[in-house]
């Protein structure tokens, strides 16, 4: 054996090795588009906001809302959300389709699977939360599963996507010491988070 | 110097089974056909191979059906590890040697 086929043999094995346990077609920008919708959204939600009261001068801390305007930010935070996984899988799948890599593989489940999880349980937690009329735990809630969801995935796509998940958690566990700011938090967590998170990816993996 | 071609294990000279076993090792577990998959070979083949480690007892096989299709699972079992570890050892101890 020659010094290149070992290195060869080296090298295909670090590749597999990597291939096998990783799903490496996410795409960074699905990221910094779903950062765009959720400033978006965020935007939206303001001005729905002000048209009932100033948010930005409510510093009574917990927001006084009516029940409809409970449903339009809900509709408005589903949006935001199946945009976002739209873009994401059609961006996954191209990027996928290129690097001729399949998209629904044993990676790819476990990567949903592990990112379901907290994202269901905490998803159906704020549901029910809402239900009860605790809205104040929205903002800090959603950051923070969302969060978790995202470290979990970490080890199942780039290990990029961990530390975003940990700015996620701080960023949640902050938006909860400070009530009355969630929107504020929402627009920093999920628009401009995903935003340098996606561009950072972008240049450093799709380029 | 005396290169050590000798600590190179004979269960890894083939390429595909040294592939094998770093998807296993990398992994938990693997199944069959996300293995064919990955690996871009014929049933056959890859059958061959893997029962090869299997008498080595480099790997256990976990078979089970999902629903009625059957699903065969396998994983590396501690001697397959230690196995591979010590085959990259050598041919990191190769590249060494022929450096030097």
């Amino acid at each position: 054996m020659k010094e290149t086929e070992i290195q060869d043999e080296l090298a295909s094995i670090r590749n597999l090795m990597e291939r096998s346990s990783k799903f490496i077609s996410l795409s960074g920008l699905s990221g910094i588009l779903a950062g765009v919708y959720a400033l978006i959204g965020a935007a939206v939600a303001y001005v729905l906001l002000n048209s009932s009261f100033d948010y930005a001068d409510n510093t009574s801390g917990y927001a006084v809302v009516s029940l409809s305007m409970v449903t339009s930010l809900i509709a408005v935070a589903a949006i935001v959300l199946i945009a976002s996984i739209v873009t994401g899988i059609i961006l996954s799948v191209r990027k996928a389709k290129r690097k001729g890599q399949s998209v629904w593989s044993r990676t790819s489940r476990e990567l949903l699977f592990h990112m379901a999880v907290p994202l269901i349980s905490g998803g159906l937690l704020i549901l029910i939360f809402i239900a009860r009329g605790y809205y104040g735990v929205v903002a800090p809630a959603t950051l923070i599963f969302y969060g978790l969801s995202l470290v979990a995935a970490g080890n199942f796509t780039f290990s990029g996507i961990k530390s975003l998940g940990l700015c996620e958690i701080i960023l949640g566990l902050t938006a909860a010491l400070f009530p009355g700011y969630g929107l504020y938090f929402w627009a920093l967590g999920f628009g401009v988070l995903h935003i340098i998170y996606g561009s950072v990816m972008y240049l450093k993996y799709d380029k | 110097m005396k290169i050590p071609f000798d600590k190179l294990d004979k269960a890894f000279e083939n390429r595909l089974r040294l592939q094998i076993m770093s998807v296993l090792v990398a992994n938990q577990r693997y199944d069959f056909n996300s293995l064919k998959e990955l690996l871009d070979i014929t049933d056959g083949n890859l059958a061959s191979h893997l029962k090869g480690l299997e008498k080595e007892e480099y790997i256990l096989v976990n078979k089970s059906f999902l629903g009625r299709k059957p699903n065969t699972n396998y994983e590396a079992t501690a001697k397959g590890k230690k196995a591979f570890a010590d085959h990259l050892d050598a041919l990191e101890q190769l590249i060494k040697s022929t450096k030097s």
